[in-house]
């Protein structure tokens, strides 16, 4: 494994999980999963459904520990630290790793205050120009700002679907988060707002490090580098986006890409 | 009684030819049938009872008309005479009389004859009505059964009545409530005919004293409802003051801290709460609390009368936890898992999650809840009867006795007095204003959570 951080094309390692085992209540459904998540780069999850890789996702933030009779093992770590370490706050994890679900779901509130709720709540900004300033510059990243910049002061809950998901991906940066968690994010909208969200993670690419799941094989070639390919709890591939699709080392990869199964 | 029974059992076996015919005619095919065979055995077991029901209700009401003239028509000649109220009433005691009961009236070889022959009659309209109801029933059923066919469309009239039948059900409280309104309203306007509405909603003094006798002094009595209204209003307060914050933290803690264990058996606990009966909350409010607050009272210095609006409004508060709890507990519960996924994956604490996001987010859920059971407690009666009091006074010190919208109610209404006393009526304008201001209420609770249930959707 590369441990140096100077090589150029070795990228220095954002994520890293060890042997990463999860049970719901009795039922395995990660058996022990190896990976390394490289900074500043898309790293994509895909599988059948069932293959774990949302489990694996929210391992990663420990979202995992609001589900009832989750129990794990294993090691996760964020910048070399273990974020089940007793000296790691979850709270703080979670808003250093953020996360996107496949669900668009802001607040019944306004979009400002969507986007200003993690700030508030971190503290991050110390008066209002300040918290304006981050609103801004979220909605900017997100490429939002010139549709809603207007009506900051209307429920987000009517906005359309891809523009709420786009606000979903404003109100993580909004945090200023090191790596964002994607679980299919674009699976409940229309192409083209799909096509402006992959646009997006890739331009995100430059200041976060990414993780998405997706179901979408051409999805996760386009806007990923490194695709990890789940099957039943365990992780059986990884690799170049680019190698893995096109000279996959397991037969069961290949069976997937290919649409033989899955 | 009979009837009914043999009604039953030739419907049932309507029912079960016309569905063993449907099969048959199909050779065992039943997906060939254009309705499935039950649809065809309740089709004739319905043509088989409705037409014999009805004729039984017609030839009733017939036979009875006619009973009562052949019984006139025998009678002698100057009872045939007398007016309509007196022949009525020897008409209901020979029915009496012939049910073996005791007649109002002196009993006369003429009763007697009539009560005679109305037994008799009657017997032969019970027969004539038995056998020609289940006559037509049998006609009917079995022209049902001859027109059961492969593209026979049954299902369509049985779901006509089925439908018929549902419609009457809901417009039966529809029409209730109806009823009880316009019959609030009509005794109301009665009301303000003697008494003008202003000086009734705006007036400062409750004295509703009504003479006895027409001389007696003071006979014309005070109406004012203000006292009445501050009072409810005092009680209400007391009341919410104690469910508002109980009922709301009770219901955050069962919705989103206690664990599965510990929810199964307090929500169930504290929806006993809402199942005692209101008059045991009334005897604990008048007999352990009040006194309790007397003896409080003395201790502090403080001067709390023995039946006072605190005491009723405490207890009244312990009913309507429930209310507000459940109520509060459905609408946190009805907030979407993902919005609490999204605070807590923006590094939000449980606390911050619940009063920044699932409280807000169920805010207009958890004021129509206060809102219902603000309505709850103005209409309440059992608990303020037995311990707030029935002096009217216009007050905001809860350490007094205060009277509300429904202690004088009751008051007016349990005493001897004629129905149409301005201090009966009086009740029924109070009831009015009552309905009209926890109708008020249930509305805006109402469309609260409409518009609360289309955010999610």
């Amino acid at each position: 494994m590369v441990e140096s951080k100077d090589t150029p094309d070795a990228p220095c390692v954002k994520m890293r999980t060890r042997r990463l085992k999860l049970w719901y209540g009795d039922k395995q459904a990660l058996a022990g999963i190896d990976l390394d998540v490289p900074e500043h780069q898309v790293t994509a999850l895909i599988g059948p459904s069932g293959c774990g890789k949302t489990t694996f996702l929210k391992c990663l933030n420990r979202m995992t520990d609001t589900i009832e009779g989750v129990t794990t093992e294993g090691r996760v770590t964020l910048d070399e630290v273990d974020i089940r370490d007793r000296s790691v706050d979850v709270v703080q994890l979670r808003a250093r790793v953020g996360m996107v679900f496949q669900k668009p779901n802001p607040f019944p509130k306004t979009v400002y205050d969507n986007i200003a709720y993690g700030p508030r709540i971190h503290g991050l900004a110390a008066n209002r120009r300040e918290l304006d300033d981050i609103v801004e510059s979220s909605l900017r990243r997100a490429g939002l700002w010139e549709e809603v910049s207007g009506r900051l002061g209307d429920l987000a809950t009517g906005m359309s679907g891809g523009q709420q998901q786009r606000l979903c991906i404003a109100r993580s940066i909004a945090v200023a988060p090191e790596v964002i968690l994607m679980d299919e994010p674009c699976s409940a909208l229309d192409p083209i707002s799909t096509a402006r969200i992959e646009e997006l993670i890739d331009e995100l690419r430059a200041n976060y490090t990414i993780i998405i799941v997706t179901h979408n094989l051409q999805q996760a070639a386009r806007v990923s580098q490194m695709t990890a390919f789940f099957h039943l709890g365990r992780l059986i591939e990884v690799n170049g986006t680019a190698e893995l699709f096109q000279s996959p080392t397991e037969s069961m990869t290949e069976d997937y890409i290919t649409g033989r199964f899955g | 009684m009979m009837l009914t029974l043999a009604l039953i059992c030739l419907a049932a076996a309507a029912f079960f030819f016309g569905q063993r015919k449907a099969v048959s005619v199909t050779g065992g095919r039943t997906s060939a049938l254009h309705s499935r065979p039950v649809y065809h055995g309740w089709y004739v077991a319905l043509a088989c009872g409705l037409p014999a029901v009805s004729l039984w209700f017609l030839i009733l009401l017939v036979g009875d008309w006619m009973i009562d003239r052949t019984i006139v028509a025998a009678l002698p000649g100057e009872l045939r005479e007398a007016s309509a109220p007196v022949l009525q009433r020897f008409l209901n005691d020979a029915e009496t009389l012939a049910a073996g009961g005791v007649p109002t009236i002196e009993l006369t070889p003429e009763l007697e004859a009539a009560a005679a022959s109305f037994r008799r009659l009657s017997l032969l309209e019970h027969w004539v009505g038995f056998g020609a109801a289940l006559g037509i029933g049998l006609i009917a059923s079995g022209i049902a059964m001859r027109r059961i066919d492969v593209s026979r469309r049954t299902r369509q009239p049985v779901e006509r009545v089925l439908l018929i039948v549902l419609l009457a059900a809901a417009a039966i409280s529809v029409l209730t409530t109806a009823g009880i309104v316009f019959s609030v309203l009509f005794e109301a306007i009665r009301f303000f005919d003697k008494v003008p509405i202003l000086d009734f909603l705006f007036g400062v003094k409750w004295s509703p004293q009504i003479a006895l006798r027409e001389d007696q002094v003071g006979s014309s009595g005070a109406f004012g409802a203000i006292p009445l209204f501050t009072g409810t209003l005092l009680v209400t307060f007391v009341a919410m003051l104690v469910a508002g914050p109980v009922g709301l933290l009770s219901a955050v803690y069962l919705a989103e801290y206690a664990d599965p264990r510990h929810r199964a058996v307090a929500k169930p606990m504290l929806e006993i709460l809402a199942g005692i009966p209101t008059v045991v909350y009334g005897f604990f409010a008048a007999l352990i609390v009040a006194p309790a607050l007397r003896q409080a009272g003395i201790s502090l210095g403080l001067d709390v009368a023995s039946e006072s609006a605190l005491a009723a409004g405490l207890v009244m508060g312990m009913m309507i936890i429930p209310f507000v709890s459940s109520l509060t507990d459905d609408a946190l519960a009805a907030v979407p898992a993902d919005l609490r996924d999204a605070s807590l994956g923006l590094g939000a604490t449980h606390q911050e999650t619940v009063t920044r996001v699932v409280i807000p987010a169920a805010l207009p859920g958890i004021v129509a809840g206060f809102l219902l059971a603000v309505s709850r407690a103005i209409g309440e009666t059992m608990i303020v009867v037995m311990a707030a009091g029935l002096a009217a006074n216009l007050t905001a010190n809860p350490f007094e006795a205060v009277t509300t919208v429904t202690v004088q109610i009751v008051t007016l209404l349990i005493g001897d007095q004629e129905f149409d006393s301005a201090k009966t009526l009086a009740a029924f304008a109070l009831g009015l204003t009552l309905f009209m201001v926890t109708l008020g209420l249930n509305i805006v609770a109402l469309r609260m959570v409409q518009k609360y249930q289309e955010q999610y959707d």
